[in-house]
Order: structure tokens, then sequence, then C-alpha cells
């Protein structure tokens, strides 16, 4: 099953887990789900509009969704779904 | 700590004792060092200032380092303020100068916020420091870690140029290569520190970290006889800086500290259109920085996802600043010009300033007497492969013989 990874500040709303296991086909419903497991994600993640909120980033394993489809993003058995907060501080490299 | 009252959230105001910690828990926004001004007053002043050590350190009231703390210095700060006659003719600009930030230790602004993240760090009983870096803060982080003989952790992508893992590794931290991009080193760095009681200058200390940055607005007043500019020009990476320099000016304002004080300088961004997520913001008419793929050679600043992006495009608009952004033809041309003009040698960050001053002076942009200020923030031997084509034309061979030298050379 699709899995997310739960950084350390938002571990009190998981009960300190720290992967969360989810059963969608896309990314907004694998939000729905973590959030009516562990109430509180969604508002966390999304904003009134229901897009991810400012500071938030979504990877799907290794690529930021806002780079591809967003919230529409499909998911499969393995993928990795990490919440990571907006940091920086360096550069990429041009063609990862 | 008597002049420090702990860190708050930038977007939603919620407090936190002072701490190992960047992100609010309630929205993920960035958190901020709160001071107490009120104290800060009591005891600030011009004089004060001027007495102090020629570093960044003649600020330390407003610095959140606690006033007993021995700090970790390598006489970072107090860089050239230099009047820039000749580039400023070339741009129709009578009162141009440039902070010449190349001058630091290690030979980038970076010195200045890791001398305060380190600082901060070892008062609070810190034993290793560590960053994600590819190139000017590993270089700083290093060598600051090597000056307070703490442990260093120095993650970087394992495909870096061989002149920036050489600058770092000579200090001798735990050089860590990453098989990944600076993205994925970011990011396990972020995993680790929630298992590491370590303090990741570009993460958990950031808030500690960012304040360093403060000090280029402080001394640029300071050199100018107390006197804010009309306009400063500043490259955009993550836009940490850029934030750092409205809050400098309002807090040299609000403290009295400065002539005429009450305007805040029009804060103008620049970028490169290689990597310009905030330019294209700024263009679109909306906050909301969308990531991008970065490819610039102006790699110190290649961030994709700026975590100030937002602010970088509201504090332009407020201020009456603009963000813009040049080719990377533009950025070469412009590390020229300002070798030419100027004897300074930057690295690709600089030309991108220097690159958007020339832009905006031949769009019109200035009535020419305005002072105006544009930061050098890293040295161009760091990445002198990219000035390199510069050279070719500039060299003649010739034997030893005064009549090669009167045949080749013509005066």
């Amino acid at each position: 099953m699709p899995q997310f990874r739960i950084p350390g500040p938002l571990r009190n709303l998981s009960g300190g887990e720290a992967t969360v296991e989810v059963q969608a086909s896309n990314l907004r419903g694998a939000i729905e789900q973590l959030d009516a497991r562990f109430p509180g994600f969604k508002g966390r993640l999304l904003d009134d509009d229901g897009q991810p909120r400012q500071f938030v980033n979504l990877f799907l394993n290794d690529e930021d969704v806002r780079l591809g489809k967003g919230l529409d993003s499909p998911l499969s058995e393995q993928d990795e779904i990490a919440i990571v907060p907006a940091v920086a501080g360096g550069s990429w490299p041009p063609h990862p | 700590m008597s002049h420090v009252l702990g860190l708050r959230c930038r977007e939603c105001g919620t407090e936190y004792e002072l701490q190992a910690t960047h992100v609010c828990e309630m929205c993920f926004g960035p958190l901020d060092v709160a001071y107490d001004y009120d104290a800060i007053r009591r005891v600030i002043s011009r004089a004060r200032i001027e007495a102090g050590p020629p570093s960044i350190w003649r600020y330390r009231d407003l610095l959140p380092v606690p006033p007993e703390a021995r700090v970790v210095t390598l006489g970072e700060g107090f860089t050239p303020l230099v009047k820039a006659d000749r580039l400023g003719a070339e741009l129709g600009l009578t009162n141009l100068y440039l902070k010449n930030d190349s001058m630091n230790p290690t030979n980038s602004f970076k010195d200045r916020v890791v001398s305060v993240a380190i600082s901060w760090a070892r008062a609070q009983g810190f034993e290793t420091i560590g960053c994600a870096s590819t190139g000017n803060l590993a270089n700083a982080v290093a060598a600051y870690a090597a000056r307070a003989g703490l442990e260093c952790f120095v993650f970087m992508p394992n495909d870096l140029e061989e002149g920036k893992v050489v600058a770092t590794a000579v200090f001798e931290p735990n050089l860590i290569a990453v098989r990944g991009n600076y993205d994925e080193v970011n990011r396990l760095c972020s995993q680790l520190l929630e298992e590491l009681p370590w303090a990741f200058c570009n993460l958990n200390i950031r808030p500690f970290y960012a304040e360093g940055s403060k000090t280029l607005t402080f001394e640029t007043a300071e050199q100018l006889g107390w006197k804010l500019p009309d306009e400063i020009v500043v490259p955009i990476g993550s836009g940490c800086q850029f934030v750092r320099h409205r809050r400098a000016a309002q807090e040299l304002i609000e403290l009295g500290l400065v002539d005429d004080g009450g305007d805040l300088p029009r804060l103008t961004a620049a970028q490169a259109l290689g990597c310009a997520p905030a330019y294209n913001a700024w263009e679109a008419g909306t906050d909301r920085v969308a990531p991008v793929r970065p490819d610039t050679i102006a790699r110190s600043i290649a961030i994709g996802n700026p975590s100030d992006g937002t602010y970088v495009v509201r504090i332009a608009r407020e201020t009456g600043g603009v963000v813009e952004a040049v080719s990377e033809d533009e950025i070469l041309e412009a590390i020229r010009l300002l070798a030419r003009t100027e004897g300074i040698f930057t690295e690709p960050a600089g030309g991108v300033t220097v690159g958007v001053l020339a832009k905006l002076a031949r769009a019109g942009r200035w009535r020419g007497d305005e002072v105006i200020v544009a930061y050098i923030t890293g040295h161009g031997l760091k990445t002198a492969d990219v000035a390199s084509d510069g050279i070719q034309g500039r060299r003649v061979e010739i034997d030893p013989t005064v009549s090669s030298f009167r045949e080749l050379v013509q005066i």
C-alpha cells in the first residue's frame, strides 16, 4: 500500500507514527484517508481552496508533486508520499 | 538571554520557546527570532556599535546569541562598501555602491550567518554541526566548525565540482557525498535531524542562522554615515537574505539609529532566468511561487523551490522595488563588466545582481542620483571555470626578447 512519511512536527497528529499506510488511487484521496484516520491532517496540509499549503511540500517518491500532477497524481502500491516543510539553502543540480 | 524572547511563526504568530526548530507545528510557516526591543532600546546606540569590533559582532545587541556566550568568529563582516564610480558611469548612476561580501573569511556572505548559527549552537551545548549544501554554505560551515572545535558533517551531492569539494574538505569535516541531487540531500538531512542531536545550519537552527544576514544592512547604513540607501539590489536563492534586509532596515528605523528614519529602502530582487520562481510569480502578479527545475550557471542561488519566495515578491511590491531576472549571457557579461570597471571578481550570483542592476538602469528605472547599493555575495575564484571564456583574446605569448614584445604587442 502507498504510505505517508510523517515529519516530526506532525507526529503528534499521527499518534507518534513515522509512517502511515493508506489505500487510495490518487494523492487527494490519500490525504482524505489520512485525515479520516488521524483527524487534523487535511487542515494542516491543504488550504481553504483545497490546495497544498504554501509551506508544505509533498513529494511523491522523489518528485515534488507541484512539478507534476499535484493532488491528482495517481498512486500505486509501493509509492511513498513524503510531507516535507519548505526548507532551502543551496542548489539543485541543473539536470537531476 | 535578556534581549531575545523566543521564536514566533511569521505566518500565524504562534510562539515557541528558544530551541533548535525552524518550522511552525501549526502551519509549517517559518519561525523567526522574537526580540525584546524595549530592552535593546535601553542599551543600543551608534556610539556603542562604533566602539565594537570590526565584524558582525559590533551589532551583537541585535543578534540572537546570549550576551555571555563566547562567539565563534573569523572576523566576518564589515566588508568594504565601495563607491562604484566607473560602473556607475556606464550605467548613468552617480551614487552607486557595491557591498563586496566576497571579502569574508571564506569569501561569501555565508560567513555571517554561519558565525551566528554556530555561536548559538555551541552556547546551547551542541557538539555536532551539519548542513546540506553545494558550495558557499559548506565552505563556511566546515571552516567555522573547525574554528569552534566542533564535530562537523557536511552533506553534498556526489557530483560536485572538485574546487568546491576541496575548499570544504581542507577543513577536515566529515564530508558526506550523497548519491542524489541537492533536494534529496536536503530531505535526507531533515530526516536525519529527527534522529540525531545535531544542529543543521540551514534546517533546525535556521532562525538563528538567518539573523546573521541582517548585518549586511546594518553595515551598509553605518558605512553610509547612518543612512539607509534609496534602493538595494539583492540576489535571490531561498530569499532568506532578502527578508532580513527588510527586517534590519526596520530595526534601524524603529531604534532611531538612522537619520531621516521612516522610509524603508526599495528592495529589488535579482534572479537568473534559468531559475526564477520569484520572478515568475512577480510577472504573473501573484504571491504564490511555483517551483521550477533550475538550469543556470548561478548554482549558489539555483533554488527551484525557495522557502522565502513568497516574501520576496511581497516585500519587493510593498517597498516599491521590483523582481527582475537575467539570462546566462547577461550574467557572464555582468561578471566581466564588474571586473573591468571596478576590479571585483564575482561568482555568477554576483553576475545576476550586476546584470539586473544594469538591465534596470538601461531601461530607465532611475533618475541617476539615487543611492543604490548592490550586494556582491560571493567570490569569482570559487567558480573560476564559468569565466574562463573571458580570457580568450586577453593572452599573448612572446619570446623573452624586446623584439618579440614589439612585434606582437601594439603600444
